[in-house]
């Protein structure tokens, strides 16, 4: 359904401009393949790596590595197992719903969705090409710290 | 085409990986593949509208005009403008750094960049509905109450981590890309 507005939104923009301009739009199209042609081998590289990620830990076997674990060390698993998942949110909430009646706490899933958006541990070359090795592995760092504070409050919460 | 080659080097080696993998693991391996092939797919649909809007966004938009918005003197109105572009946003992660590198190139302010990064990781609307369905409420709202003070934070955190320098850096990298 996004995907649907996102391509209406785009046709409409590029009709708009091509009639306005046809000089730029020819330009906006280069620079669209230019940016798209340059990150395209790390895009690759990336989804290969993917694929054997997810062919490794599917649902089930995340499941059974968090499912019955609670406390602190459940929750550490969960936030390194979703650091190194990719897994797109339409699989990702029902697995956790999932996870959920398998016995994981919220806590843990608290986690695992926080480092699963958050943190990502196999896109780091497409990362690093746009923003540098520091800052790359500086805001993953944080951003797994700060999935500890969301798994806590969660906790509390509800 | 040794350049090529130096560019397509760590894909063909993941290649080459699944490969041998298939050879002690054929169905992990042809597993492996499968998924591969499905992600692609899916990245084939949603990255060619983001980078054609880049496009249009990069010739038409002047800079003076993000820079008002988005830049180094937009305040408050630049950290809320950031937080809802990240949100509407669609698609994974990845796709999120080449639209930063445009908003580098108009001048979007350093930590603006990273609220924006951060929204666009954990804050989607359409994933927010996904996750109410699945998860109820209560959780979801609960972690998005978290987590837009949190992604300000870390973006400001980042940013007194990073010097001056490096930042520059970073944009002059972004110029070229």
């Amino acid at each position: 359904m996004s995907n649907y507005i996102l391509y209406g939104i785009t046709i409409l923009l590029l009709v708009i401009s091509y009639y306005k301009d046809k000089k730029k739009t020819k330009m906006a199209m280069k620079k669209a393949w230019k940016a798209f042609e340059n990150i395209l081998p790390e895009f690759l590289g990336v989804i290969m790596l993917v694929g054997v990620l997810l062919a490794v830990l599917n649902p089930q076997v995340i499941s059974k590595i968090i499912g019955n674990n609670s406390g602190w060390f459940g929750v550490v698993i969960a936030a390194i197992v979703g650091s190194i998942t990719l897994i797109p949110g339409f699989v990702a909430f029902p697995t956790a719903a999932m996870l959920l009646q398998n016995g994981a706490g919220y806590m843990q899933i608290g986690a695992f969705l926080s480092t699963l958006m958050m943190v990502g541990i196999v896109t780091m070359p497409v990362e690093i090409k746009y923003f540098g090795k520091k800052l790359t592995k500086l805001r993953n760092l944080f951003a797994f710290i700060f999935s500890f504070i969301v798994a806590y409050i969660i906790w509390k919460v509800v | 085409m040794k350049s090529l080659f130096k560019r397509y080097k760590f894909f063909i080696i993941t290649v080459i990986a699944v490969g041998i993998i298939t050879i002690f693991n054929t169905n992990l391996g042809i597993k492996s593949f499968s998924i591969a092939v499905y992600s692609f797919k899916e990245m084939a649909l949603v990255i060619p509208p983001v980078f054609v809007l880049l496009g249009l966004l990069d010739v038409w938009v002047p800079r003076e005009t993000m820079m008002k918005y988005m830049g180094e003197d937009s305040g408050i109105k630049g950290i809320i403008l950031s937080i809802i572009i990240g949100s509407a946003a669609a698609g994974p992660l990845y796709g999120a750094f080449p639209v930063a590198a445009v908003f580098m190139k108009k001048g979007v302010k350093f930590s603006n960049i990273l609220i924006f990064i951060g929204a666009w990781s954990t804050t989607k609307i359409p994933m927010f509905l996904f996750e109410v369905s699945a998860l109820g409420s209560r959780f979801a709202v609960t972690r998005l109450l978290i987590d837009i003070p949190g992604i300000i934070i870390i973006a400001y955190l980042l940013s007194a981590f990073i010097s001056k320098d490096e930042i520059s850096k970073i944009y002059k990298n972004a110029e070229n890309l």
